[in-house]
């Protein structure tokens, strides 16, 4: 966990920088910045797993995070919403900000971050419950919904911003474990989002799904990033660049580039990403 | 081409051993099972060949004149005055007057014993119920004899010597007399389900045993099954895996291997001895048991705790549940079966359990049957081992029956633990 000292000398480190810099010029009018992270590093008991990462997550972008397998990606989206914290041995440093507070902070509490920064896993992974009630698990938790009819307006509206409410409204008691993969996995997204969370992790949405149910995910993504902030973990470079609006490249737990999604297509600036995208390696 | 033809030749030869190996290997299995149910089956054979005559008890018909100027001389209509009556008296004169050719001391004392001592109670048990009786003579079916019975069932022989048998030439006569006269008939045994011990086999009931084994249970399930779901939950959803949980770990599995008297010395010394609890309890043959039954429920339900998916968890975590919403929402419903499972087993292991019962006084000859937690009781297999160490050949019957009891009991457990396996059963 991190220390008070580590917090200092890393905002120590993050003045010399000046702050935002080169990775921030996005646009004309810079966006609202959702995730600041400096200097987070992740250890699995000895061994090290991220170094040093220094990344700016933006509000309605989509942040893709590519890069070789077990370079850390899931890693650094699980430091996100605290999901290492349920590794036995793993420990985070340095400096994660959610809107400007400390991700990390003893007072804030994980499941509150948690109803903030929702997250989709890469297997589908539904309760063996209804389908309604898969939907309705996060709000009723959070005590989102006032009345039955509250309830049963954001399961379907969760549901539809999924692209799944004209496929299982018929059905919305039948088990949720008897969708296709692919349903599935929209419905894990309605759940996510009925919480309505600011932020929605995704490590390898796709990886389990046919082309047209990896379409109907993409479209999904960008519906949604004009209410969200998603960051998506992903093998694919193709949908990296048809999705993401912003790419972050790791390579051995190194943040090596992170930019304009354009931009680290067409120039990269390390020989590293450039092999990585044109397939040389990975 | 020639290469490609002697591979699969090769293949082929291999081919038939591997079929071979795995025919061998499914006789094997199926060996293993035969064997296994025909073991089952001769036993429940022996044990229900045994047993299945003491479900049934003789009883005599005997002339009995309700007395008026004997049960109630004064006449005050008093039941406390009909209660003290002299019903074996009653049955006496009417033996008598069956058989009026019988004048020796000896023999008479003989004929009184055709009917078992318990004919009186069963009288006075009557008067009560039919007042109107008072005064008139009724024909009356009262329990024989164990020896009597034992004859009828065939388990005492008449062809031989007579000084090797406990009935004498005389009493097979009376008995054949009666049994011709239609005064002699086996009938379904209420007595042995609904009595408690006797020291007359044939007022000897398993009744009593299966309220203490009842009561016993009932603490044990209380105390064992939260506290060991409980523990099973800490430690695996919370506990920090470190030297002291392993330690722990450990220690439970060292519990579930403990022999189960060294539980019952622990109950005598801590739970008699030391807290001064009353002896012969249910309530403390079931905190002994529940202690023993404890590291059965914690690793049944630790392994059901486990083997709910991870993904689960994530999920559930993912979207904001706290650890205890996440376990109570949803590992603990999906482990249930499981836990349900290993409880049932546990329980099943604790009601056929005698040894630590036997260090905690639950071995004695309790006639009584319990009505509470704290009342002196015995269990069935207590029960079955008493029976299974008296002399009375009718014992021998009664014992293979309590067992009969015993293990329809537990097939009901492990039906019920099936069943509950169903209800709470998910699909993925
Ligand atoms: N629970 C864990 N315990 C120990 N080491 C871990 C654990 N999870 C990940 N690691 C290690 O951390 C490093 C980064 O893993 P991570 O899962 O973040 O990779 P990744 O980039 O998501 O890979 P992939 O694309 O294959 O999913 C790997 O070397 C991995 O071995
Ligand atoms: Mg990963």
């Amino acid at each position: 966990m991190m220390t008070a000292e580590t917090k200092t000398t890393n905002e120590a480190h993050m003045d010399e920088d000046g702050g935002l810099t080169d990775d921030t010029v996005v646009s004309m009018n810079l966006p609202h910045l959702t995730f600041r992270t400096r200097n987070v590093e992740v250890f699995y008991g000895e061994t090290q797993a991220l170094f040093g990462i220094d990344l700016d997550i933006f509000r309605n972008q989509v942040t893709a995070l590519i890069g070789p397998s077990g370079c850390g990606k899931s890693t650094y989206l699980r430091c996100l919403n605290r999901m290492n914290d349920t590794i036995d041995g793993c420990c985070v440093t340095g400096i994660i900000e959610l809107d400007g507070d400390d991700v990390y902070d003893k007072a804030l509490d994980p499941v509150h971050l948690r109803a903030r920064v929702g997250m989709v896993f890469q297997k589908a992974n539904p309760f063996p419950k209804s389908i309604y009630d898969n939907t309705a698990y996060g709000p009723r938790l959070h005590g989102l919904a006032d009345s039955k009819a509250d309830l049963d307006d954001v399961v379907e509206g969760s549901l539809t911003k999924a692209g799944l409410w004209d496929e299982v409204k018929d059905r919305l008691d039948a088990p949720g474990t008897g969708l296709s993969g692919g349903q599935q996995q929209r419905l894990c997204i309605a759940r996510a989002i009925a919480v309505e969370p600011d932020v929605i992790l995704m490590d390898e949405p796709c990886s389990a799904l046919d082309p047209i149910a990896t379409a109907r995910i993409e479209e999904l993504m960008d519906e949604l990033r004009e209410n969200y902030t998603i960051v998506i973990v992903t093998h694919s470079m193709q949908q990296a660049a048809r999705v993401s609006q912003r790419t972050a490249f790791f390579h051995l737990g190194n943040l090596v580039e992170s930019g304009d999604t354009e931009q680290i297509f067409t120039k990269p600036s390390d020989q590293r990403t450039q092999d990585y995208i044109t397939g040389r390696f990975g | 081409m020639t290469d490609r033809s002697t591979k699969s030749a090769k293949v082929a030869a291999s081919l038939r051993r591997r079929h071979a190996a795995e025919r061998r290997f499914r006789l094997y299995g199926m060996g293993a099972v035969a064997f296994a149910l025909a073991c089952l089956g001769l036993l429940f054979f022996t044990v229900v060949s045994k047993g299945y005559t003491a479900f049934q008890q003789t009883y005599v018909k005997l002339p009995i004149y309700f007395d008026a100027g004997d049960i109630d001389p004064k006449n005050s209509g008093d039941p406390k005055v009909w209660a003290k009556a002299n019903y074996q008296g009653m049955a006496k004169k009417s033996l008598r007057g069956l058989f009026p050719d019988v004048k020796k001391r000896r023999d008479k004392r003989a004929l009184y014993k055709l009917a078992s001592s318990g004919a009186a109670y069963e009288l006075r048990a009557i008067v009560r119920e039919n007042p109107d009786l008072v005064g008139t003579t009724t024909d009356v079916w009262v329990t024989a004899d164990d020896d009597v019975d034992m004859f009828i069932k065939g388990y005492i022989r008449g062809d031989v010597a007579e000084n090797e048998r406990r009935i004498s030439n005389k009493e097979m006569a009376w008995i054949e007399a009666l049994v011709a006269d239609g005064r002699l008939e086996k009938r379904f045994n209420t007595t042995f389900f609904s009595a408690g011990d006797s020291r007359e086999p044939e007022l000897a009931g398993v009744w009593g045993a299966a309220a203490g084994s009842f009561f016993t249970l009932l603490v044990t399930l209380a105390l064992a099954f939260p506290i060991g779901v409980a523990a099973a939950i800490y430690l695996e959803e919370f506990a920090p895996k470190n030297k002291l949980t392993q330690v722990i770990e450990i220690n439970i599995n060292n519990l579930a291997a403990v022999p189960s008297i060294v539980f019952g010395l622990l109950g005598l010394a801590v739970f008699l001895n030391f807290i001064g609890m009353p002896r012969s309890a249910p309530l403390v043959g079931g905190v002994v048991l529940a202690l023993m039954t404890l590291p059965t429920i914690i690793i049944a339900g630790r392994a059901a705790i486990k083997s709910v998916p991870p993904s689960i968890r994530e999920a559930a975590l993912g979207l904001g549940a706290s650890r205890s919403q996440v376990v109570f929402h949803h590992v603990l419903p999906l482990a249930m079966p499981g836990v349900l499972t290993g409880t049932i087993i546990g329980m099943a292991q604790a009601l056929g359990e005698t040894a630590p019962l036997l260090m905690i006084g639950m071995v004695a000859f309790i006639v009584d049957i319990p009505g509470g937690f704290t009342d002196p009781a015995t269990v069935l297999p207590v029960q079955i081992y008493l029976w299974a160490d008296s002399p009375e050949r009718a014992f021998v019957e009664r014992t293979s029956a309590a067992i009969m009891v015993l293990l329809g009991f537990l097939i009901m457990m492990n039906l019920t633990a099936v069943w509950l396996r169903k209800k709470f059963e998910r699909r993925w």
